[in-house]
C-alpha cells in the first residue's frame, strides 16, 4: 500500500513543472464577448514587465472552461442572489438599490475605474465603502460587513455588468498619494518569511510554489469563485490570505493600508477586462 | 495498523459510532460494487470515465461518464473516506447514456465507473486523477 | 432547512420534434460531507442533496443518487429527448427532508 502510494506521489511530481508559462488560450464569455486576458504593462510598470496577464491564464483547462459559461460559473448563482436584493427595499427611506439606479445593468462602467477619489468625502473609495455608504445615507440601511456575504455578492453583481470593460483606475491627481502609498505596501516585504507582493506575483509569476502556478496577482477578476473554499473572495480577503501566509499580522479588510494596496493593484491590471465573478484556485 | 478488510471494516464502524451515523452509512468499494451487480462479473468494453489526469483542485473536480447501452452507472472514487460518489440511471427520455458532474476527491487516487449494460452484464473503467495541494492557504 | 438553495436550470426553449437537448442544472447548497470537524472538533453533521430526478410530461429523463463526494452547489449535465411540447420537472431531495423543484416549459417547433 504504502510502496504503491509512493509511486503515485513521485509520479505527481515528475509530471509537474517546475515552471510554467501562462497559457495560450482565449477566454470568450458565453460564446459571445472576447475578454482582454493579456494586454501590454501600463506606463507606471514598464520598467518592470511588458505584458499583464489575467489570473484565468495561471489556471487548469477545466478551471479556464467553467470561467468562459454564465451556466457553469458557480459564481454566477451569488450574482443572482445579490440581483434580487438590489430589487428589495432595505432601510427606514424605503428604498432598494433599484429605486435610484433602475437596472442593475445601469451600473456597467463603475466596477473597472474603483477604487477612485471621492470629492465630496476627500478620500479614495472602494466599491464596498460606495455600497456602505448608499446603504447608510440613501436607504437608512445597516452597513454590510466589508467582506461578508451580501457585500461581496453585491460586488460580484456589479463587476458581472462591467464583464469586458478595461480597469482604469486613476492614479494620478488627488488619489496619487494613496496610490503611492499602495505601491510602497506592495514593495515591503512583511512577515517572517519576509515576502513582498512583489517577490512572488511580479518576481515569480509563471514559476509554481509547491504545485501552484504563481499568477501576477492581477484584481480584474475579483469577487472569485475558488475551487478551494467553494464560495465568493473579496480583493481584502485575498490580500489578508496572501499577507497571512508571509506569516505576519496583517490589516483589515477596509483598512486604509487594503484600499491603498487595492487601489495600485487594480492600477496594475489597468487595461485588462473585468472578469468577476471569476473561476480560480 | 495493517488494513486488511477487516480491519477497515472495524475503522469503518467506530468512524460510524464517533459520528453517530447509521452503520449502512459506511461502504467500502466492494460493498458498493456488491451491492450494485449482485456479485456478478465485471469486464470491459461499452463504458467511458472522463476525468482531468490532475485536478487543480480536489475539491471540484469534473467528471463525464458515458455508454451506448448503460441503463444504470455507478461511479466510486475509491481513495475517498466514503467511496460511493454517484448512481445515474437512466430514464426513457434519456437521449444518452451520458452525464456529468463535479465531484470530491480526498486526494490523489482511482476514479471507477461501473455500467450495468442493457443485456444485464457489467463493465467498468477507471481513470486515476492527480490531486494537486497548492502552495497558498491564502 | 438548508439556507439559500436555489435550484437553477438551463433548458432551450424550444426544440424540433425527437430532437436531443442538453439540460444542466445547478442548485446552491453546501453539500456538507460529514466529514469535516468544526473549530471545536465536533464532526459537522452530514447535510447533503441525495438524489436529483428529471422528468419530462411524467416520463423519467435521469435518476441520480447523490453521495457526500459530490462537490458543493451540484452540477449535473445530461441529454434529453423532446417527443413533444411539454414541461420538463426537475426535483432535489434534501438529507433533512426538504424537496426543491422547478420545471421549464418548451415548445415544438
Amino acid at each position: 500500500m504504502k510502496i504503491w502510494t509512493g509511486a503515485l506521489l513521485a509520479g505527481a511530481l515528475t509530471a509537474l513543472p517546475l515552471s510554467a508559462e501562462p497559457v495560450e488560450d482565449t477566454l470568450i464569455l458565453n460564446e459571445d464577448i472576447t475578454l482582454v486576458t493579456r494586454t501590454a504593462a501600463p506606463d507606471h510598470l514598464s520598467d518592470v514587465m511588458d505584458e499583464v496577464i489575467s489570473g484565468w491564464h495561471f489556471r487548469g483547462t477545466e478551471t479556464r472552461a467553467m470561467q468562459a459559461d454564465d451556466f457553469d460559473n458557480p459564481g454566477m448563482i451569488f450574482v443572482e442572489q445579490a440581483e434580487e436584493v438590489w430589487n428589495t427595499v432595505d432601510g427606514s427611506e424605503g428604498k432598494s438599490c433599484a429605486s435610484c439606479h433602475e437596472g442593475s445593468e445601469t451600473m456597467a462602467g463603475v466596477r473597472p475605474v474603483y477604487p477612485k477619489y471621492n470629492e465630496a468625502a476627500g478620500e479614495v473609495r472602494t466599491l464596498e465603502m460606495q455600497i456602505n455608504d448608499c446603504r447608510e445615507n440613501r436607504m437608512g440601511a445597516e452597513k454590510w460587513k466589508y467582506t461578508g456575504g451580501d457585500m461581496v455578492n453585491m460586488t460580484a453583481l456589479l463587476a458581472s455588468v462591467s464583464r469586458g470593460m478595461p480597469v482604469n483606475v486613476a492614479i494620478d491627481g488627488p488619489a496619487q498619494s494613496t496610490w503611492e502609498a499602495g505601491k510602497e505596501l506592495y514593495y515591503t516585504r512583511t512577515g517572517q518569511l519576509e515576502l513582498a507582493c512583489s517577490n512572488c506575483h511580479e518576481d515569480n509569476y509563471g514559476n509554481m510554489i509547491r504545485a501552484d502556478h504563481l499568477s501576477q496577482g492581477q484584481i480584474n477578476g475579483f469577487p472569485v469563485y475558488r475551487l478551494k473554499n467553494t464560495k465568493l473572495n473579496a480583493a481584502h480577503a485575498r490580500f489578508k490570505g496572501c499577507i497571512r501566509d508571509t506569516r505576519a499580522e496583517t490589516y483589515s479588510p477596509g483598512s486604509p493600508e487594503f484600499i491603498a494596496l487595492e487601489l495600485y493593484v487594480a492600477s496594475r491590471g489597468n487595461g485588462l477586462s473585468v472578469e468577476g465573478p471569476s473561476i480560480r484556485n | 495498523m495493517e488494513l486488511t478488510r477487516r480491519n477497515a471494516m472495524l475503522m469503518g464502524v467506530s468512524a460510524c459510532l464517533v459520528a453517530g451515523l447509521p452503520l449502512q452509512a459506511a461502504t467500502t468499494p466492494e460493498e458498493a460494487i456488491a451491492a450494485f451487480t449482485g456479485g456478478a462479473e465485471i469486464g470491459s468494453g461499452d463504458i467511458t470515465l472522463t476525468a482531468p489526469e490532475i485536478a487543480e483542485n480536489g475539491n471540484t473536480v469534473p467528471i463525464e461518464v458515458a455508454s451506448e447501452t448503460a441503463v444504470e452507472i455507478m461511479v466510486l472514487a475509491l481513495g475517498n473516506p466514503t467511496p460511493p460518489v454517484a448512481t445515474f440511471k437512466f430514464g426513457k427520455l434519456a437521449a444518452s447514456r451520458a452525464a456529468s458532474t463535479r465531484i470530491r476527491l480526498a486526494g490523489t487516487q482511482d476514479v471507477v465507473a461501473i455500467a450495468k449494460l442493457e443485456d444485464g452484464s457489467f463493465v467498468q473503467a477507471a481513470a486515476t486523477v492527480k490531486v494537486t495541494i497548492g502552495g497558498c492557504g491564502g | 432547512m438548508a439556507t439559500g438553495v436555489k435550484p437553477r436550470v438551463k433548458v432551450p426553449k424550444t426544440a424540433a420534434a425527437g430532437e436531443t437537448i442538453t439540460i444542466k442544472t445547478l442548485i446552491s447548497h453546501k453539500m456538507e460531507s460529514g466529514q469535516r470537524k468544526d473549530d471545536d472538533g465536533n464532526v459537522i453533521p452530514r447535510s447533503i442533496i441525495n438524489r436529483f430526478t428529471c422528468d419530462f410530461n411524467g416520463e423519467n429523463v435521469i435518476d441520480v443518487v447523490l453521495e457526500p463526494a459530490i462537490s458543493t452547489n451540484p452540477y449535473l449535465e445530461f441529454e434529453a429527448v423532446v417527443p413533444e411540447a411539454g414541461e420538463f420537472v426537475f426535483t432535489w431531495y434534501d438529507d433533512d427532508g426538504s424537496v426543491y423543484d422547478t420545471s421549464k416549459k418548451i415548445a415544438v417547433e
